[in-house]
């Protein structure tokens, strides 16, 4: 025993966990570009593909999700370091990276407390059973004589390290535990733990894949046509052969970049090229201005997705009906994406900041033509990206021109005007909605027809379809299909009581670029139905409250509106303001999120400007409340600016919001006072929420212009 | 190609570069700095703001050759020796006033400069600065608590 602790001294952190022969490699930290050694299957059933325990009492949980920004990294680690009662502190995180971690697809749906962190909780907590009970058999002390503490395991009066108890050699499975310490202790778990990232981001340390830097890295930029549907029809290469600092022009059908030693190098070429090129495109049909007579020309695939009970309204002279829309919103994020690529004795790695790396590389691999074993992806941090954004994109192109370049590492960023221009947009939507009320005020009847795209281009089928350049390549890939049915209806069947109702959904093929935008479908589903029921409870005579109290069986959705309702009793508007709420839970499953806003609109600015937002969240079980409120504060402000301002413009030649003057967001000055509260439910699981507010908070911004005595604003967005 | 003397930092480099480069791809690519952020190349979103002689400066734009004989001074360069963080960082990390944290290295510079220049800058003043910062992730009310918790420190 003595040898081998010794051997575990000298080399530091060694994975002693539950099997000695883990899936950790020389890919731990960052940069190495080797493939990870352990080619074995990562078995989402056993402990270590979850955890590491390392020798020095310390602890590495492993995730198949990507940090976002929404702080899912310490979640995570809180829930593990709560089961193995460790501090904080010695616990790291190992995110996203083919061969690596489990595959668990996607970051995306709120879905990663509830799935993520749960399974390396699970794992954690077997762990813990696992070393308590093999201490107790080599000790013969009883259960309630061995604890963990600090790393450590205590037996009686004598302390061991993990590496004591574990031979290493064992492959343990996930099991049932017996207990959750995240239930039964809580000593880390529903704690605001800050986040340890924030350090490394604060003192401008390496952190985002924007910053990797390596050994003879070249810059790449691509030639952009001026449109989707388009021909190249000449280029002079000479221009940029004839460049400073020109390395290669990669062209692949019309898949064109240009790789240079330096980045303000390689941007030159670009402009020079994009300047000179010529292109036959074809026009985009339709425009921003006349969209929503545009969507409705539209062939479609239609669908009744609910009908429960006769929704015909007996009396159609009462019948209450109202259209409302939203248009073409972008992810944006604040910095364009990026990945680095290598492409070394048949192997391609990549640094992509993907919300789903096994997806993607299976994709890339189709789109190569590689075997998926012979690309390895790592995630690594990028700028916010709300949804799926360029980051797949702009993977695939650095894959394609590593490709022509073997042997040096490949960084591609993106330009402002190519992230507004070709990132994939949330789909414009219309809303139309009728009801009609029983003598005493209620719903009797509800039907709700909308029309959307598709809410999903993400390569989780493995079509190279879904990455931009498939489509410019010899071997044309085509565009991506029709979209998810499922993302247009998220959230369309209202959480109010009627009985009688009917949901019919057209999915249509729309003019721009589409996919999954934060939320999807439920930010403009939640948006007309929210405004929906103020107007109905104006025709009823009812106070907001009360007419949503009077249509809502759930009681955790009542506890919510209630909460919300007590922390806004004082708000008392001033001519000129209006107060306004929302309301739902996500995806009809997940977090009850209720939002009230109070808008100003002044004599001399008639634009309304939004002076407080309250929310309230429930969510189970909260892992970390800071962490919580965090992104929620986010989802209100970043759904105010979409609601109140955002909106994708373009013409037959091409998008023409390309920057942050003609697409605007709101900014400082126009920031509202912000304050949400936490309803945890420690008893319950805990329930997705990072989207949960962007619909709500979208209805309470319009419900509270319309109260300040503006306009009922149905088409959005609100200033156009 | 023209040699460029630059002070970054406290530290003075030399480099024989094409003095138009603008001073973010130094920055970032020859002096290897995390710091200033590519955002949008347009001098519009904040993200690559450095302290340009104590006043923040988009450096997106900025040819390296005219930041000759000025102060620069970028993220990296606000902690103390000893990696006592300055007090605008401290602020930031107290308030967890950030998501992808994107912007945070615009958002610390300006306003290590605006509370260099007013020490007592009101709520109004700071707001009406940081206009000029984008952050998308919607952490603006977090960040102007941190920044009236520097403004008090």
């Amino acid at each position: 025993m003595s040898n081998r602790r010794t051997f575990i001294k000298q080399v530091g952190s060694i994975s002693i966990g539950f099997s000695l022969l883990g899936p950790f490699s020389c890919i731990s930290e960052g940069k190495s570009s080797a493939m990870p050694a352990g080619k074995k299957e990562i078995d989402p059933e056993n402990i270590d593909s979850w955890i590491e325990l390392q020798a020095d009492g310390k602890l590495k949980v492993i995730t198949g999700k990507m940090e976002l920004g929404q702080g899912i990294s310490i979640a995570i680690m809180q829930v593990a370091a709560e089961e193995l009662q460790l501090p904080i502190e010695r616990v790291s995180i190992q995110l996203a990276e083919t061969g690596v971690t489990p595959n668990e697809g996607i970051t995306a749906g709120s879905r990663s407390i509830e799935t993520s962190a749960m399974n390396v909780r699970r794992a954690a907590a077997c762990a813990r059973e696992v070393l308590l009970k093999k201490t107790s058999e080599k000790t013969g002390l009883s259960m309630t004589e061995i604890s963990l503490e600090e790393g450590r395991i205590r037996a009686g009066d004598n302390y061991y390290d993990w590496s004591e108890i574990m031979d290493g050699q064992e492959q343990q499975r996930v099991f049932e535990p017996e207990t959750y310490y995240g239930k039964t202790k809580r000593k880390l778990v529903g704690k605001p733990v800050p986040r340890p990232d924030l350090e490394k981001m604060i003192r401008g340390e390496e952190f985002y894949v924007q910053d990797l830097r390596f050994p003879e890295m070249l810059h790449a930029r691509i030639i952009r046509p001026p449109s989707y549907k388009t021909k190249l029809q000449s280029l002079n290469e000479d221009l940029a052969s004839n460049s400073p600092g020109f390395v290669k022009l990669v062209r692949l059908g019309y898949f064109i970049a240009v790789v240079a030693e330096k980045e303000y190098e390689a941007i030159q070429i670009q402009k020079k090229l994009e300047q000179t090129c010529e292109w036959a495109s074809e026009p985009i049909p339709s425009s921003p201005a006349d969209l929503k007579s545009y969507i409705k020309s539209l062939p479609a695939n239609s669908n009744i997705d609910e009908e429960p009970g006769d929704w015909k309204a007996e009396n159609k002279n009462s019948t209450i009906k109202a259209s409302y829309s939203k248009p073409y919103i972008m992810h944006a994020a604040n910095g364009p994406s990026c990945a680095v690529a290598i492409y070394n004795d048949g192997i391609l790695d990549i640094w992509s900041h993907s919300q789903g790396v096994y997806p993607l590389r299976d994709t890339i691999a189709n789109m190569l033509d590689l075997p998926q074993d012979k690309i390895h992806i790592k995630g690594v941090p990028g700028s916010g990206c709300y949804g799926h954004n360029a980051a797949d994109d702009v993977a695939a192109e650095a894959a394609l021109i590593a490709k022509e370049l073997p042997g040096r590492h490949i960084r591609l960023q993106w330009m402002r005007e190519e992230e507004h221009g070709w990132e994939p947009y949330g789909t414009a939507m219309i809303m139309e909605h009728e009801a009609t009320l029983d003598e005493s005020g209620q719903i009797a009847t509800w039907n709700y027809e909308l029309w959307s795209d598709g809410h999903s281009t993400r390569p989780t089928s493995g079509d190279p379809a879904n990455l931009l350049p498939a489509r410019y390549l010899n071997k044309d890939f085509g565009v991506p299909g029709q979209g998810w049915r499922g993302g247009a209806i998220r959230n369309a069947p209202p959480i109010y009581k009627t009985d009688k109702f009917r949901l019919t959904s057209h999915i249509f093929e729309g003019p721009l670029r589409i996919s999954a935008l934060r939320g999807l479908g439920a930010y403009a589903n939640v948006f007309g139905i929210e405004c929906f029921m103020d107007e109905l409870a104006e025709a009823a005579g009812k106070d907001v409250f009360e007419f949503r109290f009077a249509h809502l069986e759930d009681k955790r959705a009542v506890d919510c509106l209630k909460r919300l309702r007590e922390m806004t009793f004082n708000v008392s508007p001033t001519p000129g303001e209006g107060f306004g709420i929302g309301f739902a839970q996500y995806k009809n499953s997940a977090s009850y999120c209720g939002v009230a806003a109070l808008v100003e609109i002044s004599e001399q600015n008639k634009s309304p400007v939004v002076k407080k937002m309250w929310g309230v969240i429930d969510s189970g079980e909260c892992i970390n409340p800071d962490g919580l409120k965090n992104q929620t504060e986010g989802g209100m402000i970043q759904s105010a600016s979409w609601t109140l301002m955002e909106q994708v413009k373009w013409n037959s030649n091409g998008i023409t919001s390309l920057d942050w003057q003609s697409y605007p967001m709101l900014r400082f000055q126009e920031i509202p006072e912000i304050e949400v509260e936490v309803i945890d439910r420690p008893d319950m699981p805990p329930l997705g929420a990072g989207e949960a507010a962007q619909g709500p908070a979208a209805a309470a911004v319009a419900n509270a212009i319309y109260k300040a005595g503006g306009k009922r604003f149905r088409d959005l967005p609100v200033v156009r | 190609m023209k040699e460029v003397s630059l002070k970054i930092n406290g530290k003075s480099v030399s480099l024989d570069i094409d003095p138009a480069t603008p001073l973010l791809y130094i920055l970032r690519n020859e002096l290897e700095l995390n710091g200033p952020k590519y955002g949008c190349g347009l001098q519009q979103c904040g993200a690559c703001m450095v302290l340009l002689d104590g006043k923040a400066t988009p450096s997106c734009m900025l040819p390296v050759a005219a930041a000759e004989g000025k102060e620069v001074v970028s993220l990296e360069g606000l902690a103390k020796k000893d990696g006592t963080l300055h007090p605008v960082q401290q602020a930031f990390i107290d308030e967890q006033a950030a998501q992808c944290g994107y912007c945070l290295n615009g958002m610390v510079i300006h306003a290590v400069s605006i509370l260099g220049e007013n020490p007592t800058a009101s709520d109004t003043e700071i707001r009406k600065a940081l206009d000029q910062n984008i952050c998308r992730c919607g952490t603006h009310a977090r960040i102007l608590k941190a920044v009236q918790k520097a403004r008090r420190s």
